[in-house]
């Protein structure tokens, strides 16, 4: 085909306005995000957290995320001194209200839950068909564009991390703000805490707090014995917890 | 709706992820594995008294093969995605495979046997019928209306071959099922090695059961006569196969009574509470002891023809409702307690819903109405073969 000028003059809008589909589909750049200078994870200070669910209300509200179903939770303990097996745990409305006032007496203390982003996640193992993955800078996603809704991967979850969005019918769990996180800010729940009890930790940055943290600290994952690879770190967990 | 739930449970955990119809999956399969295992045992191991029923059990798996897939596309949060597990199958994952193996099955195995073992039928119904029925039946010679004594012969071979894949095909459909479960390490109720076995023998318990009532309920409708030599051997092969898999079964509890690990005492509550009716009164006593007892006197005791006909047909129906039980405690009972073992939820089954009660009713009766169309297209009848080859040379040569 000849380009004549007339040709041209209606070749070019077209041209424009495919263009700008094309942008339109393309993911939002992070030009100073490079995935593979990450390694995320998160450190939660037991003793720190007072169960003010701020952190609750927070990803709740960053995240769209349905009422009755929680990207993260706090779980109250409560640990009789002769069963250290059998804590009484409560966590109403995932905690994201606060919690009534602890009238037993004994060991209480506040345990913050999320998705621990392991590096060798069972949830992401069973996908049929890999919407669910691990990024190269470790964290556990979930592409709603290609989930089918078969919740395998919420019932290969230990942590009960995973629950089915009503709205769009797909698994759905905490991504670690990732679309914060890559433009160089902290998690939702991490920003509100008023006592630094959660803190986003890059394991791969050798001036990352974490590191020092790690080094001066006992800390533990949840359910070690399940070798999932958890990267959300526990200090001064309590061996009741679960 | 608000779920009761008892002690603490994750607050995710409270809703239960796999209804009814995931318990139908492993109900049906088990059927498709369980018949064509009986009709295996007449074409490989020539056990000839189980003949009258092979044909009918080819096609009872077929049927319930056929309506296999629909729960689970029912349970999808996005069924019009479910292709992408054929072009973008994620390898590592054990349900990933489902398809693969299903189609397995399906294509080379079970049409491949049926039409192999009918093709000489089709090709004279084609031959001998008029109007649509022919188009029917001319459609199904597939183009290949060749029944010489040659032909057939080599039919036969081909389909041995067939039968003999399909002996571990079947269990392989059903063990994967069984894995898809077993593998799940996060979920002890379900977290065991020997849940693909006890999948396969507890299938070949319930698609034995389950053709040797068809097989007596439709030679009773058809006024014939039932072969009581063909329904004691079934009866006896369905006894032993019971008898190990009720011993896999209680291995596997013996294992966990003993061992008593971090989860024993929440399950335990659990069989004892929520479980009780379905998994202790209707699955082992009433689905698995009260049968197996059944089956067992008639092995030892001398009987009445009418007598043994009554236990079989009571022994068996205790089977199917006993091992669908067993599923519905595996898939249900799975689901029920919390993964920090300090609680438990409630399974509320709606009705008129995607995944409600009525639904199941209705996918269950699915492949009875399957089964009668292919009845009526491919009768399985020992006398529907007989007769046919009595009337073939006068079609021949018209």
């Amino acid at each position: 085909m000849e380009i004549t000028r007339r040709r041209l003059l209606v070749l070019l809008p077209a041209a424009a306005v495919a263009w700008k589909y094309i942008q339109a589909g393309t993911p939002e750049a992070s030009p100073n995000y490079k995935l593979s200078e990450h390694w995320w994870g998160m450190l939660i200070d037991i003793p720190k957290c007072i169960g003010c669910g701020s952190c609750v209300r927070a990803c709740s509200a960053e995240n769209d995320v349905p009422d009755g179903y929680f990207r993260t939770w706090i779980e109250r303990y409560h640990v009789p001194d002769w069963a250290i097996e059998r804590p009484e745990v409560e966590s109403p409305n995932g905690g994201k209200d606060g919690f009534p006032p602890n009238q037993s007496t004994g060991k209480n203390f506040f345990v913050p839950k999320l998705c621990n982003h392991c590096a060798d996640s069972p949830c992401t193992q069973v996908c049929p068909v890999g919407a669910t993955f691990v990024s190269p800078d470790g964290v556990v996603l979930v592409d709603k564009n290609y989930c089918l809704g078969c919740r395998y991967c919420v019932q290969a979850c230990p942590y009960g991390c995973r629950f089915i969005n009503p709205k769009t019918n797909t698994a759905e769990k905490c991504t670690l703000c990732y679309h914060r996180i890559t433009k160089g800010l902290t998690t939702a729940c991490a920003e509100v805490c008023p006592t630094g009890a959660r803190q986003l930790a890059d394991l791969k940055n050798p001036s990352d707090p974490i590191h020092e943290f790690l080094k001066t600290h006992s800390v533990q994952v949840l359910k070690p014995h399940m070798a999932t690879g958890a990267k959300v770190f526990y200090n001064g967990m309590d061996g009741s917890v679960r | 709706m608000q779920i009761p739930v008892e002690g603490f449970m994750y607050p995710n955990e409270v809703e239960l992820q796999w209804s009814v119809l995931i318990v139908l999956y492993p109900f049906i399969t088990g059927l498709v594995a369980g018949a064509f295992i009986l009709a295996s045992l007449e074409r490989v191991f020539r056990v000839r008294a189980v003949k009258p029923t092979y044909r009918l059990a080819l096609l009872t798996a077929l049927a319930f093969l056929l309506v296999a897939p629909l729960p689970l596309q029912l349970h999808l949060g996005h069924p019009e995605r479910s292709f992408e597990m054929y072009l973008t199958p994620h390898r590592s994952s054990a349900m990933a495979m489902f398809g693969f193996v299903y189609l397995w099955y399906l294509m080379a195995v079970l049409l491949l046997e049926i039409w192999l073992d009918y093709r000489r039928d089709i090709v004279l119904k084609a031959q001998s019928t008029s109007g649509l029925t022919r188009v029917v039946y001319r459609a199904l010679t597939l183009g290949s209306s060749n029944i010489s004594d040659r032909s057939l012969s080599i039919d036969d071979r081909v389909g041995y071959v067939i039968t003999l894949i399909g002996i571990p095909s079947a269990f392989l459909l059903h063990g994967y099922v069984g894995f898809i479960f077993g593998s799940v390490k996060a979920n002890p109720w379900w977290s065991s090695p020997l849940m693909p076995i006890v999948f396969i023998f507890s299938a070949m318990v319930s698609g034995i059961a389950a053709v040797m009532l068809l097989y007596m309920a439709s030679t009773k409708l058809r006024g014939k006569e039932i072969d009581i030599r063909c329904v004691d051997v079934i009866a006896q092969y369905l006894f032993y196969t019971f008898v190990i898999d009720f011993s896999l079964e209680m291995v596997d509890l013996l294992q966990r009574i003993y061992e008593a690990d971090e989860s024993f005492r929440s399950l335990d509550f659990m069989v004892h509470t929520r479980l009780w009716t379905s998994q202790v009164i209707i699955q082992i006593l009433l689905g698995t002891v009260t049968p197996i007892v059944m089956l067992g006197l008639t092995q030892v005791v001398k009987m009445s023809e009418a007598a043994r006909k009554r236990i079989y047909a009571i022994a068996g129906s205790l089977t199917v409702v006993g091992i669908f039980a067993m599923r519905w405690n595996v898939v249900i009972g799975g689901q029920l307690f919390s993964k920090s073992f300090l609680g438990y939820t409630t399974y509320k089954m709606g009705f008129a819903t995607r995944e409600g009660l009525l639904t199941a009713i209705v996918l269950m009766l699915l492949p009875f109405a399957i089964l009668w169309v292919l009845v009526k297209l491919l009768p399985p009848w020992p006398d529907a073969t007989s007769h046919a080859s009595g009337t073939a040379p006068a079609h021949g040569t018209t």
